[in-house]
């Protein structure tokens, strides 16, 4: 049941990234670029996505159990640390050097570009590097 | 600052972004967990995760999406081949990947696990990450764009 939800909901996200244009790293550059011709786009993403979510986000930290009866379990962690802003700053930089993040680079993996497919396994060995990173 | 009114798409962008938010909203409420896409993803690479299943249905499902749309949405996607025009090209994108899966890793989230789970539910932790992330992609972009010799 949990696998099935998931792929629903994947298929779902996947959709709404590929609808609201932010599978496109050039809109997402657009957005980026303050300084040029400004594509405010990807903010009414986030504001789309955000007001949608807001709601059932505060009902599920009520509950006890998800739908399918897994202990409902919110993350509680609310620390800003070094990891926390090293990691977002590293992020930004590849963000802004590509127009890509996680979500629309498994997009354009899945669209079969091979542009998509480099930046991808680029990324998992990225993420599995930050195992060495030492605390 | 100049908007750019030839490919500003409120509409679309409201809409997807709303998709985007339910299928966060129903990941949670459904199995209580959190749509962020570099955490599902490193919690597959991790060594001895016993809950790949769902993982991988959700990746699965995001692989499916553009080929789905492809199939049923009249005019397709689809997204422009940019980049890779130069082997200098290459390089930076295999570089921004490295970058985007170490940083995010380490921080824990991306634009949809802080930028979207994580604000929906008010965390100050996202809100911090979701500024560092777009500032420093802004100035990255603004150097890339905007001083001379430095294109990519």
């Amino acid at each position: 049941m949990n696998a099935l939800a998931a792929l629903l909901a994947g298929l779902l996200f996947g959709a709404g990234l590929i609808l609201s244009g932010m599978s496109d790293p050039a809109k997402v550059l657009g957005f980026l670029d303050l300084a040029g011709n400004w594509d405010p786009s990807l903010m009414l993403v986030m504001v789309g996505a955000i007001g949608v979510a807001i709601v059932p986000f505060a009902w599920g930290a009520r509950l006890s159990r998800s739908w399918f009866g897994t202990p409902m379990v919110m993350p509680r962690n609310d620390r800003v640390d070094r990891r926390l802003l090293i990691g977002s700053a590293l992020f930004g930089v590849g963000w802004g050097l590509s127009g890509l993040c996680p979500g629309p680079a498994l997009i354009s993996l899945g669209a079969g570009y091979l542009p998509g497919a480099i930046f991808a396994v680029c990324m998992l060995l990225g993420m599995k590097a930050s195992e060495w990173v030492p605390d | 600052m100049q908007i750019d009114w030839l490919h500003f798409s409120p509409w679309t962008a409201l809409c997807g972004g709303a998709l985007i938010g339910l299928a966060s909203a129903f990941l949670l409420l459904a199995t209580s967990r959190i749509a962020g896409i570099s955490g599902i993803v490193g919690g597959l690479l991790r060594t001895g995760s016993s809950d790949a299943g769902w993982r991988l249905a959700f990746v699965g499902g995001l692989l499916a999406a553009p080929v789905l749309w492809q199939l049923l949405v009249p005019g397709g996607l689809l997204l422009p081949h940019l980049f890779l025009e130069s082997p200098e090209q290459l390089l930076v994108l295999a570089f921004a990947g490295l970058l985007v899966g170490l940083g995010t890793q380490l921080a824990k989230g991306c634009t949809s696990g802080h930028g979207i789970c994580g604000l929906a539910r008010f965390s100050r932790r996202s809100l911090v990450a979701v500024v560092i992330f777009m500032a420093t992609a802004m100035v990255v972009v603004f150097i890339t764009h905007h001083v001379p010799g430095v294109g990519v």
